[in-house]
This record gives C-alpha cells, sequence and structure tokens, in this order.
C-alpha cells in the first residue's frame, strides 16, 4: 500500500508528518523520499545507508561518421534537445526527455543512446524502518524520471509512506500518481489555503483518495476548515502550532519522541489513513 | 525612518547608475518551502517602491495575496504537447504502446495525459493517423499593476508540466517591462527545491537571496541551492529567517555559508506579526514598525549594497 504525502504549499509539514507517521508505525513500514531535490527525511530518521545506487538516464548521442545532417531529429524533438549544425549535431543533455523520437526519425541509424548519471538512490534502514531516498544532482533540471525509480525500488513492499515534493507539477504528479491514499498537508493561513486548493484540482485529476492534515492549528484562522468542510474534504488530523515541537524539528528530532501528546494525533492519524485507504482499494 | 532613507538612497543610486548599464535582477530562492521567501519578497518589493515584480513560484504563486495585483492582461500559456488516441481511427495495432517509454498508454489505447510527456513517438508510429497530437494550454499569465510597481505573475494549470517555460516567460515580459519603463530593478519570487523552474527563475540573474531557517532541513537545502548557485557562478546572499528558534545553530550555518562565498545580509527574528500581516493581506513594512520590519530594512539596505557594487 502506498500513501503519499503531498502539499500545494512548501515547509507546511510534509516530512513532519512523514517521519512522524513512520516513527508511530515502526517495523515493516518503508519511507520513501520522493522530494528528490531536496530530501529531508533522512536529516530526522538517520538511516544506516547500506547501499548508494547511481541513477542515469538515457540521453542521445550522433556518429558523425553515419549523420548526413538532414535535420529530421531536430524537427522531431519536441523538446528543442537537438540543434544540427551544417557539419555537427549539438546534444542538450539537460533537455533531452530520453524519448527515442529522434532514434526512429533518423533514416541513417547514426542516434545512439547513452547513460547519463543525474542523481543517486539510498537505501537502508533506520531502525525497523526501510529507507529509500533518491537526491538528483545539482544542475539536473528534471526530476520525475528519478522519482519514477524511488517508485519502482518499494513499489512491491507493504506499506510506503512517499515525501513528495511542494507544488502541483510535474515532480508532484510522478510522486503521488498510483499511489493508494493522498495525505495533503497544509497550514491555516491564506498561502496554506490557496496552494491547498491547486493541490486538490491536481489530486482529483488523478483520481487518487484523498484526505487533508492541517498543521500549526492555532496559527491563522479557520479558513482551512471552512473550505474543507465546503468541499467535503475531510480532515483526517489537526496539528496543533507548539514550540516544542518546532524545537524538537530544528534539532534534528522527531516530535512524536520529545512531545509526549503527538504520538496519539499520529496513531490516530495513521489508522485513519489505513482505513481511507483500504476502503479506496477495495471499491476500486 | 532611518533605514528607509538609507535603503532609498541606495536604491537612487542604483537607478542613476543603471541608466547607463543595465537592469538589475534579484531572485529570492530557498531550496527549502516554507522558509519566508514570498514574505521576504514582498516586503523588499514595498521598500524598492517601484521594481518590476515577477512571482516565478508558478505552480503555487502567492505574491499575488500580498501584493493584490489589478489585472491589465491575461495571457494563455502555451505548455508543450499532449497527445490523445482517436478511438474511431484506432486499430489496437500496439505501435505506440510499443514506442512509448513514459507508461502513458494503457493497454486498450487510452493516453493517460498525467504521464504523457508530449515527445510525439505515437503520433510518429501510428500507421492510422489516430493521434491527434497538439499543443495545449497548460495555464495563464498575467501583467498587472500593484502598489508598488508593475507586476508579471502565473498560474500553471494543476498538474502541468512545462513550469520551467513558464517562469521564462514571466521573467522575460518583466525584463520587456522594465525596459519599456525605464526601471531599474526586477524582483523575482522563486519556487522551491533546485530543478527546473529554479534553474529557470535564476540563470543571468545578477544576484541571489537565499532565505534560509536553522532547522536541519533549512541548512540542507540552504547548502544546495548554494551548489546550485555556484554551479552557474551566481553571486548569493544568505538570510536567516527566525533565527531566534536556534540563535546557536542560525550562527553555525551562517558561517558555513559564508565560507561558500555567500554575502551574510541580515537575520529575521520569530514573530507572530509575520503571520498576522499575512492575514491582512499587507506586506510586513505596512503592518509592522518594530523590529521585524527593520530586520527586513535592514537586509533590503545590505541587498542594495550588493546589487550596486556588483557591477563595479
Amino acid at each position: 500500500m502506498l500513501i503519499s504525502i503531498a502539499s500545494g504549499k512548501g515547509g507546511v509539514g510534509k516530512t513532519t508528518i512523514a517521519v512522524n507517521l513512520a516513527r508511530v508505525v515502526g517495523e515493516g513500514i518503508t519511507y520513501a523520499d520522493c522530494d528528490v531535490e531536496a530530501p529531508n527525511g533522512h536529516l530526522f530518521l538517520y538511516p544506516v545507508i547500506e547501499n548508494t545506487q547511481e541513477f542515469s538516464v538515457n540521453v542521445v548521442r550522433i556518429d558523425d561518421d553515419k549523420c548526413n545532417y538532414c535535420g529530421k531529429c531536430q524537427e522531431k524533438c519536441r523538446f528543442n534537445a537537438l540543434a544540427v549544425l551544417p557539419r555537427h549535431v549539438m546534444v542538450f543533455d539537460e533537455l533531452c526527455h530520453g524519448c527515442g523520437t529522434c532514434l526512429l526519425a533518423c533514416p541513417e541509424e547514426a542516434i545512439k543512446e547513452i547513460e547519463r548519471p543525474i542523481g543517486v538512490i539510498e537505501t537502508g534502514h533506520a531502525g525497523g524502518v526501510r529507507y529509500v531516498g533518491g537526491r538528483i544532482n545539482i544542475g539536473e533540471a528534471m526530476s520525475p524520471p528519478l522519482i519514477r525509480a524511488v517508485k519502482q525500488k518499494v513499489a512491491k513492499d507493504k506499506q510506503v509512506i512517499i515525501d513528495a515534493p511542494p507544488g502541483t507539477s510535474c515532480p508532484v504528479v510522478n510522486s503521488v500518481i498510483g499511489t493508494d491514499f493522498c495525505v495533503m498537508a497544509t497550514e491555516p493561513t491564506p498561502f496554506g489555503l490557496h496552494d491547498l486548493v491547486l493541490a486538490v484540482a491536481m489530486v482529483r485529476q488523478m483520481g487518487v483518495p484523498f484526505g487533508v492534515v492541517i498543521n500549526r492549528v492555532g496559527l491563522g484562522d479557520d479558513r482551512v476548515h471552512k473550505y474543507c468542510r465546503r468541499e467535503n474534504i475531510e480532515i483526517l488530523a489537526e496539528i496543533p502550532d507548539d514550540r516544542r515541537a518546532a524545537l524538537a524539528y530544528a534539532n534534528g528530532k522527531i516530535a512524536v519522541d520529545v512531545v509526549p501528546e503527538w504520538r496519539n494525533i499520529f496513531t490516530n492519524l495513521w489508522t485513519s489513513i489505513m482505513s481511507r485507504a483500504g476502503s479506496a482499494t477495495q471499491s476500486a | 525612518m532611518d533605514f528607509n532613507n538609507v535603503a532609498r538612497g541606495i536604491g537612487d543610486s542604483i537607478r542613476i547608475e543603471t541608466n547607463k548599464t543595465m537592469i538589475k535582477q534579484l531572485t529570492i530562492i530557498s531550496g527549502k518551502g516554507g522558509t519566508g521567501k514570498t514574505t521576504l519578497a514582498a516586503s523588499l518589493a514595498a521598500l524598492a517602491g517601484g521594481a518590476v515584480l515577477a512571482d516565478c513560484d508558478v505552480d503555487a504563486a502567492d505574491l499575488h495575496l500580498l501584493l493584490d495585483p489589478k489585472i491589465k492582461q491575461s495571457n494563455d500559456f502555451e505548455g508543450g504537447y499532449s497527445a490523445e488516441i482517436d478511438q474511431k481511427l484506432c486499430t489496437h495495432c500496439g505501435l505506440c504502446l510499443e514506442h512509448c517509454r513514459f507508461e502513458a498508454i494503457s493497454d486498450d489505447f487510452v493516453i493517460n495525459s498525467l504521464q504523457c510527456e508530449g515527445c510525439g513517438a505515437c503520433f510518429d508510429v501510428c500507421p492510422a493517423e489516430a493521434v491527434v497530437f497538439e499543443r495545449e494550454c497548460a495555464g495563464q499569465w498575467f501583467e498587472s499593476t500593484t502598489r508598488f510597481g508593475p507586476m508579471v505573475h502565473a498560474a500553471l494549470g494543476a498538474g502541468q508540466d512545462n513550469s520551467g517555460k513558464l517562469v521564462s516567460q514571466v521573467r522575460s515580459r518583466a525584463m520587456e517591462i522594465a525596459k519599456e519603463e525605464n526601471r531599474d530593478l526586477v524582483i523575482i519570487d522563486g519556487p522551491p527545491g533546485v530543478g527546473c523552474p529554479v534553474i529557470s527563475a535564476i540563470t543571468g540573474v545578477d544576484l541571489l537571496l537565499l532565505c534560509a531557517e536553522p532547522t536541519p532541513s533549512g541548512r540542507h537545502d540552504l547548502l544546495r541551492v548554494l551548489e546550485l548557485a555556484d554551479h552557474f557562478k551566481i553571486q548569493a546572499a544568505v538570510c536567516m529567517n527566525k533565527v531566534d528558534l536556534a540563535p546557536e545553530k542560525s550562527r553555525e550555518i551562517l558561517d558555513e555559508a559564508k565560507k561558500r562565498g555567500a554575502h551574510i545580509v541580515g537575520t529575521i527574528p520569530y514573530d507572530t506579526k509575520a503571520v498576522e500581516s499575512m492575514m491582512q493581506g499587507k506586506t510586513v513594512i505596512e503592518f509592522d514598525d518594530g523590529p521585524l520590519a527593520d530586520s527586513f530594512k535592514n537586509i533590503w539596505t545590505e541587498t542594495t549594497k550588493l546589487l550596486v557594487n556588483e557591477h563595479k
């Protein structure tokens, strides 16, 4: 069972929710970090890394001996990753999606694919929690292939918490799509609400069942609560704005280990998630 | 206010110098989300008074909630291509399935638009011409006026890709406006992370202002954006938000940033006035005249100094 933790706005508690859930569930759960641009789960789980694997994508190379510079590859590349000059073809690696369309177009079979590393996937354990985390190399623009690879690594695990990146565009879509349930984190502020509305539109489009966790309750006002009621969205948990938890976070500690009441909040949250995700899987 | 005058004075000196040379671009990013980028950007907009503002966090844009832009013109954003299979023409030969590398086509030949990257392989191989392959409208972008100057912003459609392209669109229009209206500074509110839209939001700018926070995530992601700044050879300045949450850790992180060549331009106290001003749809500068607003003014003063010195 795959449970994704997402949010429109950044910094509203995705990683906090993910690592606290992983801690209360403990033995048998997998934590998967799909926020490959800014992975943070390891800073709280302190996993012992057992394996670091380089992750590569396909990019194309042109064989100048075979190429007749006809320009068909450039014409077919919808990502502008190729520029055919009179005696040379330039390949912009960062723009290449590895789709293979240019290979299909080339009449001279002058294009081959090579592997280009764009990041790493680390696997290990933090106590009874299995840890899998992606990390994209600095300067790389496209994270979705790495995100898909992280998800592939955990696809057969029994219960997986997927820590997604913020926003509503392709990295988030790739993290959340195909999961059994999505926990949408937000905070009760105008920014929190505005980005929640966008994220809800995204997750509805994907058809992934979801519920909301409101973090830092006590801050701001009740506009997020009102929105959820109006839209018939279930509020799975409300996490109070608590300086003790903020300090735990600042010190690299997991809140449920420091603030006793929080253990209940997250145990109950996990129970709610499991019952929602279970019934969603059955009805699907 | 003293700080105001200093900042305005420095602002004026940029104005005079850049009329001869070029328009300055300042991008605010953080790596980690939720560290206060937009709150800071809005306050700098208020202090600059007359800069062109560009919200480049196009898939979760919030700057408009504080700056209340009056939209003068909206434009469709043409994103990438998207493919669709016409079931009446499809012969179920399976060539498209074989060539799609993104698992976007189901066994009964329906394309999942969220997984389709718009490469066109299916369109190119289909012998029955059953694939409809067109550019799609992937969002909107807007030209607006605000109480602090012109603003260019955007709304990417939910679940769309091509956010980097939309960021470039917003930035290039913001630069045109700066030229047309003889304005010398473009303030860019950037997205979180280090990927495609971030790279689009920082390439070619004069200065990056990184908003950090004293937490393990804040430190980790700050170091990643500093590496990104170095990769693209862009000068970086750092400020620390919520400094009193962990004063010792803040100092350590700022020291580390300094060692990596970043300029330290100030710290921001943890203050509930930041959220209170947001609740009112105001910038901190308009809402507060205490230590919080002072910290922003100080950061603005130091940042403008760097912008002036940068092209000497």
